[in-house]
């Protein structure tokens, strides 16, 4: 392991080529371990119930469609699709909140001098690193008390109020990057902040505003602990409390059925995943560096 | 480490040049920071900083949503300390924080470290091997996780190959946490991809130098590449210890709704939420969030006081 710092050599030593054989095979295991799981539940969604969990080969001999046909039938009178829709508001809602809430935040840390602005920038940070479950007494007793309880609004509110400060940290750090000239030359020219901030540092940004939309909407997308406190009529369910009745009605003979939608709802995660990832990892990888 | 230490004094001094100059200028520039930020303040004062304030109230109250909490000053505190269940929660917890936390960045910091030399592939391998990060927290991983290591499963007959018969990891209590480590485990993709970017600001000629001192592949790792990542592995040092003490959903799927059996992996939200949802007993449970808030911001403390000791922050690195 330790000789991966070693930099490469130039040309092809006998003792480079196996090197490169060993590097190509500890990332191959690394990969094998690492894909099982999704192999797995991609095989598993095609195999008969009672195969599911005893049969150890990875792909089904013969591949069957009932789990997804089992699908269609829906659970508890409730279709199947009906969580896919209530997930898909949560998740849109959330991108659409977080991407205004946090880029107007985040220009107003980077560039407008206000009093007080390195205080509230510390505080923010500060919030970074609180646990979440002090809060979620205190809230849920305010939108409770607010009739909101069982509707998407105590899941969305926050997004829309700036409260996910990572997304705000990730804004802020890709503001500071841009030329000071341009936004600069903007104001000189008689631009206000709102214009600079539309039409000068907001499209300049679109790769911190990608990577913040693409990674809220998979936190919603998986949210598991907000909608379980939040929602209490099945037909508002998410995927995940979706899955999760598959799980609590204990029938073995619907396992098929559970593997396949959890296959289902894993799709749009690895969709966005395989298109945008070179977003994501850089996003996740400047926020441990200096900005 | 921009994130904690060093990211709040940047805003500090310079206001743009081009903002107008003079009190009135200055005022105008004051309402257009606080008209930007004011989505954030509404967010600040609603979500955050009054929700805190409720929090801290209720710890020392008896309340159940119905009647108005009443106040008893310590009783929570008092109950949970000799509550033999948080007591178990506060364990399975630190065990899970202490086994899951070292194991996930070491397997992390190997893989940044096989990746960073570059070869073929190397951008599709930190691609697949980030991709758990993104679904390990789904309910859908949890399903998976749950049959793998169930009874006959593949967990269970690999061991046997092994000579172990302990049986599938979900029903047994002394083995269903190490189902949840290796679920941790699996998504070291996030702090190895932060490790990735870390190793490649470390400058090459440093290596070169050392190499033609003569030292090995031990050393040149022990002098150079820990001392130069020191910063990236204190970040992620932090934030995965905060983030495991926080663990919820894996345990509420992969074990069963009571985090179960026997409590085995009833991690400290879980008992949290089982209190404050299940039984309504919102002081109680506000007692233990702020016990969670005051255990983070000790262990956060630690470890800033700690890396004085061992972060080694380069003034001028590049």
């Amino acid at each position: 392991m330790t000789t991966a710092t070693t930099p490469v050599a130039r040309g092809t030593s006998p003792r480079r080529r196996t090197g490169s054989l060993a590097w190509h095979i500890g990332a191959l295991l690394v990969l094998a371990v690492v894909l099982y799981p999704v192999i797995w539940v991609l095989g598993a969604s095609f195999k008969p119930s009672k195969d599911i969990v005893a049969s150890l080969d990875l792909l089904p001999t013969k591949p069957v469609w009932a789990n997804f046909s089992g699908l269609a039938d829906g659970i508890s009178g409730i279709s199947v699709s009906s969580f896919f829709v209530n997930s898909l508001m949560y998740a849109l809602l959330a991108v659409v909140g977080v991407v205004v809430s946090s880029s107007l935040t985040a220009y107003a840390f980077a560039k407008i001098g206000f009093a007080g602005r390195n205080l509230l920038f510390t505080m923010m940070i500060g919030t970074l690193l609180l646990p979440y479950h002090v809060l979620l007494i205190p809230q849920y007793v305010l939108f409770r008390k607010l009739e909101l309880v069982d509707t998407l609004v105590p899941l969305v509110a926050g997004k829309f109020l700036a409260t996910e400060a990572f997304f705000v940290f990730l804004m802020v750090q890709f503001m500071r990057a841009l030329p000071r000239e341009l936004d600069e030359a903007a104001r000189l020219d008689g631009c206000g902040h709102l214009r600079t901030y539309w039409s000068i540092v907001l499209p300049l940004c679109r790769p911190a505003v990608i990577t913040s939309a693409i990674f809220t909407f998979i936190n919603a997308w998986n949210d598991f602990m907000g909608p379980l406190i939040y929602l209490n009529t099945p037909s508002k369910y998410t995927v995940s409390l979706g899955l999760m009745m598959f799980r609590d009605q204990e029938g073995i003979s619907d396992y098929g059925s559970m593997i396949a939608m959890s296959l289902v709802a894993l799709v749009p995660v690895i969709a966005f995943f395989m298109a945008f990832q070179r977003y994501l990892i850089d996003g996740m990888a400047t926020s441990g560096l200096k900005g | 480490m921009t994130l904690v230490k060093e990211a709040p004094a940047r805003p500090a001094g310079k206001r743009p040049a081009a903002a107008p100059a003079g009190r009135r200028g200055r005022r105008r520039e004051n309402l257009a920071g606080y008209l930007f930020m004011s989505p954030w303040i509404a967010g600040f004062l609603l979500l955050t900083a009054g929700p805190m304030i409720a929090s801290l109230y209720y710890a020392f109250t008896s309340y159940n949503l119905f009647t108005p909490p009443r106040w008893i000053g310590l009783d929570n505190f008092t109950t949970m300390f000799h509550d033999p269940r948080w007591q178990k929660s506060v364990e399975v917890t630190l065990k899970y924080v202490v086994v899951a936390t070292p194991l996930k960045l070491l397997l992390a910091l190997g893989v940044a470290l096989l990746l960073a030399q570059k070869r073929r592939g190397e951008g599709l391998y930190r691609a697949a091997f980030y991709m758990p990060s993104l679904i390990g927290a789904s309910v859908s991983v949890g399903f998976v996780w749950r049959a793998l290591f169930s009874d006959d499963a593949i967990v269970d007959r690999t061991q046997k190959v092994f000579g172990i018969d302990v049986g599938g990891w979900i029903g047994n209590p002394d083995y269903v946490l190490y189902a949840l480590v290796a679920l941790s485990i699996w998504q070291f993709g996030a702090p190895m991809v932060i490790f990735l970017a870390g190793l490649k600001q470390v400058p090459q000629e440093l290596y070169e130098a050392a190499e033609m001192d003569g030292a090995g592949p031990l050393r040149r790792f022990w002098n150079i590449t820990l001392p130069m990542i020191s910063p990236v592995l204190f970040f992620n040092v932090l934030l995965e210890s905060i983030h495991a003490f926080q663990v919820f959903g894996s345990a509420y799927v992969v074990s069963n709704t009571y985090c179960g059996p026997a409590d085995a992996t009833l991690v400290y939200t879980c008992y949290l939420y089982q209190k404050g949802f299940k039984e309504a007993q919102m002081g109680f449970a506000s007692a233990m969030a702020w016990t969670l808030v005051v255990a983070v911001a000790l262990v956060t403390a630690v470890l800033f006081w700690s890396q004085k000791k061992w972060v080694h922050y380069e003034e001028a690195a590049k």
